[in-house]
């Protein structure tokens, strides 16, 4: 039996410009306790079905023609054509929540921070199911322990910003489960998560799909969670479904050219080291005005060029007053050594706040460190970073660029791409107007991008052409190191694998060297040449990216690696095995891995260039290395 | 919660000392005093046999001491004439303009002038709410075009005029005397509840004058806020749960458009106390503004320091109010250091 089933569902935006066709013709159907994935790029029309099913539909949208079919598996209630409901009627608001539940994806905003997730859970049950408020308070706890909250009675009062993102996703599902509803949309639940909290938060919706017998409709981008979650797929393309099937025919014999072509775009682990990725749309890189007049490098290739020596940086949390109070402090970074040489480029991987942006933002000087130095080779040899000053902070500040994580608070929406590009250009005095016009030019080239855009502002651009924006504003100085702070999480596939393939060819052409940090395992071990895995400020692996990725030695590397989804039918997670893997706590990893509070975290060379975190190899007489 | 209390009140104290040096300095910036400038008048017209008094009184006020020591006597930290006699010991001061201590001069306005902040505030209040939301949630209708004209209307015309124009029509209609807080045939009489029913009733017009500008701000103010709330996605969360329409605004995003609200009840107290100087003149209200603008004419410069700390108390006391109220509303600001651990 199908619990919805979507026939020719046609939806209409109207704007100024006239009408926008956002999805044209869909159908398709989730069966009772299955999970079907809607696969598609941002803007192909997916979340719009979804909230047309949950009749959210903004005012400008209408249902031109088609029908959503809710059936209760239950037999409680008659089928409903959710199309036909009013989207602010009492039916419409009887199916919310109720027998259709919602799961976003931004676990940071969907909550209201002036509540209790209590409060916001039981909300639900008060509203549907007729309870009291202690037994809603009640079946809010059973809920919070089915999606394995660690202390239910206690989170009850618990405000969201005392939670981690994690927790906040499983209150959001604990919220769409309380009325135990038959169909369950999950909007991207996990692409704003870490892949370790990932994994279990999938692992939580598959778990409690099977408790409540429930049908999940999966909206995701990510082939490495269609491929772990769904029974069948649909793929949409400009609000059009290009191909359905169940999930073995899609992954095996994809039929359509779009298919083909996301599943293309996926980095994996199986790639060869000189295999490329194909993107659906490729930028044609045009650098030859740019390597034409490049100041030359005087560090050879492999040689050191930027060192980490024992640098260490404290958070204050809490600053006492002075009437009292304590001081909290956090070692965002603990004793790290870390060596960038010239030409290659480092992968930083780490969870959130293991401390890898802290890292990338010692090095450009923009947070200053307790403890060590960075040191920086111009030519001259290693220099201190900490004690240059005009002229010379200058010239660091030229040769040292940043792309940043999201594209779209990044630039400035009040100027325009052509100010933007030109900006660095005028700080630091170069050329004559003519040549910095010439410059910007250029470098929308060598991005791919239209020349003549430059007149145009950052709201008319998509988020893959502004992060391209973003590589042009930090390449106009001709930098030789880049640090690359997550320059893709906020993209789709698609789009990640043309700006990947865009840093790797620039890197090439423009003798670049990267630092690049990232959470996405599999997109490090594309670009990078070695890796350095960071947990909770302590650097704990660092190697070649084969060594490394292939023979990961540390149990933290490991347990990354194990919750990396992958498009594969073959490789699912391990689901059972992700409790066993929480690797996250130093304290408790095994010897000879094991590090206590205060203690140093040194490197021991395990194998030739393989670095692990293991202060209990030391004393066995292992090679004690200096991270190189 | 009771420490952070107590630890704000605390914090009030050095505040309020360096404000109160802040003004003394502020109001003794123009040479000579007023006791010196009166000598000089004097001087120049010859008259010398009341100099001798003068110059007393002179050092009876320690005029001659000084800036510090001036400045630590009247707060009552430094031994005058007659030993620790300031702020902190309960003298107001003397006012030489009027030759009466300060206590006097200003007793009988700051109770009214308190009436009139507080009927104010409550009136921005009470008319900005309902049409802020009302203006937010039915976003470029007619209704919200209607009140945005108001409200433009209301923050182009001068408070004086408007004042004129209302008490005319108060007058014609209800009868009510023009001007002051109360009948004439209360002035001076002790309180009974026919006095009480007068000031009432010559409130209504002054708290809308000086109340229409703020209730403008406001509204425009809340309107903004509501709207960015509106748009938030635990807005879209809630009504996925299948609240209505109406519960959801008031359970959420009102929660969160309010705070802004909140914090301004202690920017308000200043501006409204300033903003009525004008108003109270053509009204002829017997608040403090009138007296402090005489006395920073005269340099009558204990009347019009008090005038001023005392204002400045007032707001104080406002931030702490409002500070309070956010810290039992917004959790984030309550527990935002458990938080980050």
């Amino acid at each position: 039996m199908n619990v919805l089933s979507i026939e020719g569902l046609t939806v209409d935006f109207n704007t100024a410009e006239g009408k926008v066709r956002a999805v044209d013709d869909v159908s398709f159907v989730v069966p009772e306790n299955r999970t079907v994935a809607l696969v598609g790029e941002s803007g192909s029309g997916k979340t719009v079905i979804s909230q047309t099913i949950m009749g959210l539909l903004p005012q400008a949208a209408s249902i031109t023609s088609g029908k959503v079919i809710l059936a209760d598996p239950t037999g409680a209630e008659p089928p409903v054509d959710i199309a036909t409901l009013e989207r602010k009627g009492p039916q419409m608001r009887h199916l919310r929540g109720n027998r259709v539940a919602i799961i976003f994806q931004e676990p940071m905003t969907s909550l209201s921070p002036l509540h209790t997730i209590g409060d916001q859970i039981g909300e639900a049950a008060l509203l549907h199911r007729n309870v009291s408020r202690s037994e809603a308070r009640e079946l809010t706890k059973t809920m919070l322990s089915l999606v394995q909250f660690p202390d239910p009675e206690r989170a009850l009062d618990t405000y969201p910003f005392e939670l981690s993102g994690g927790l906040r996703q499983r209150a959001m599902i604990a919220m769409a489960m309380i009325c135990r509803p038959a169909l369950l949309i999950a909007d991207e639940p996990t692409t704003a998560l870490d892949v370790t909290i990932q994994a279990e938060i999938l692992k939580l919706i598959r778990e409690v799909q099977a408790e409540l017998s429930m049908s999940v409709l999966m909206i995701t981008h990510d082939f490495g969670v269609v491929a772990n979650m769904a029974d069948e797929i649909a793929v949409i393309y400009h609000g059009r479904i290009m191909e359905k099937g169940t999930a073995q025919q899609l992954f095996s014999d994809p039929k359509h050219d779009y298919l083909k072509a996301l599943l293309n775009a996926v980095p994996s682990f199986q790639m060869d080291r000189e295999e490329r990725l194909v993107p659906i749309r490729p930028i044609e890189v045009r650098s030859e005005d740019l390597t034409a007049n490049r100041p030359h490098c005087d560090v050879k290739p492999g040689e050191p060029l930027v060192e980490m020596r024992d640098v260490t940086k404290q958070f204050t949390l809490r600053k006492g007053s002075f009437l009292g109070g304590k001081v909290k402090t956090m070692t965002a970074l603990d004793s790290i050594n870390l060596t960038i040489r010239r030409g290659e480029c480092l992968g930083l991987v780490g969870e959130s706040g293991s401390g890898k942006t802290t890292a990338a933002k010692a090095i450009l000087r923009a947070i200053s460190i307790e403890g060590g130095s960075v040191l920086y080779n111009r030519g001259k040899g290693l220099e201190d970073i900490s004690k240059l000053k005009g002229a010379e902070l200058m010239d660091y500040r030229r040769r040292v660029q940043l792309i940043f994580q999201d594209p779209f608070s990044s630039l400035n929406p009040r100027m325009t791409i052509n100010d933007t590009l030109m900006e660095p250009l005028e700080v630091h005095g170069i050329g004559t107007p003519q040549e910095r016009a010439e410059r910007a030019r250029n470098l929308m080239k060598l991005v791919g991008l239209d020349p003549r855009f430059l007149r145009r502002y950052p709201h008319s651009f998509s988020g893959g052409q502004r992060q391209r924006i973003g590589i042009a504003r930090a390449l106009a100085l001709n930098p030789e190191f880049l640090l690359c702070d997550e320059p893709t999480s906020a993209l789709d596939v698609s789009v990640q694998a043309q700006i990947l393939n865009l840093l790797q060819d620039l890197k090439r052409d423009l003798n670049l060297t990267y630092l690049f940090v990232s959470h996405n395992l599999a997109v490090v071990d594309y670009v990078a040449d070695r890796i350095a895995v960071m947990c909770r400020g302590r650097l704990v692996e660092m190697g070649e990216t084969r060594n490394v990725v292939g023979n990961p030695l540390h149990p933290y590397t490991k347990a990354l690696l194990s919750a990396v989804p992958e498009p594969d039918l073959s490789a699912p997670l391990d689901f059972a095995a992700l409790d066993a893997n929480r690797a996250s706590e130093p304290q408790s990893w095994p010897e000879p891995f094991r590090l206590t509070d205060g203690q140093e975290p040194l490197l021991v060379e395990m194998e030739p260039d393989h670095f692990v975190c293991a202060p209990g190899l030391k004393n066995a007489g292992a090679l004690e290395g200096t991270a190189a | 919660m009771l420490y952070y209390i107590v630890r704000r009140i605390l914090m009030m104290v050095p505040t309020l000392l360096v404000i109160s040096l802040l003004i003394f300095f502020i109001i003794e910036l123009p040479s000579g005093d007023y006791i010196s400038n009166q000598i000089a008048a004097l001087k120049s017209s010859g008259e010398s046999s009341s100099v001798a008094k003068l110059e007393f009184l002179r050092q009876e006020f320690s005029l001659d001491r000084p800036f510090m020591e001036r400045y630590l006597i009247w707060v009552g930290l430094w031994p005058g004439p007659h030993g620790f006699d300031g702020l902190i010991q309960g003298n107001w001061g003397w006012s030489f303009e009027f030759d009466k201590p300060v206590e006097q001069v200003i007793g009988p306005t700051l109770p009214l002038t308190v009436v009139l902040n507080f009927a104010t505030i409550l009136f921005v209040y009470v008319v900005s709410f309902p049409i802020g939301i009302f203006s937010a949630t039915r976003q470029y209708s007619w209704g919200d075009y209607g009140f945005t004209f108001l409200g433009y209307f209301g923050l182009a015309t001068p408070n004086f005029l408007l004042a004129l124009v209302l008490l005319y029509f108060f007058n014609r209609w209800f009868g009510l005397s023009v001007g002051g807080l109360m009948d004439p045939q209360y002035i001076d009489q002790p309180w009974s509840f026919d006095k009480a029913m007068s000031v009432l009733g010559h409130l209504i017009v002054p708290t809308i004058v000086i109340g229409t500008s703020g209730t403008a701000a406001m509204i425009r103010r809340l309107r903004a806020n509501l709207l960015d709330e509106l748009h938030k996605q635990y807005v879209t969360t809630g009504r996925a749960k299948g609240l209505k329409e109406n519960q959801l605004l008031v359970k959420y995003p009102l929660r969160m458009a309010i705070n802004p609200f909140i914090a301004d009840i202690g920017n308000l107290i200043p501006s409204l106390v300033s903003g009525s100087v004008i108003v109270s003149v053509v009204m002829s209200l017997p608040t403090v503004g009138p007296v402090l603008v005489a006395a920073l004419q005269s340099q009558d410069q204990f009347l019009s320091g008090f005038i001023l700390l005392f204002v400045a108390v007032l707001t104080l006391i406002g931030m702490l109010i409002s500070d309070l109220l956010l810290a039992v509303l917004d959790p984030r600001i309550r527990l935002g250091g458990r938080a980050s651990t």
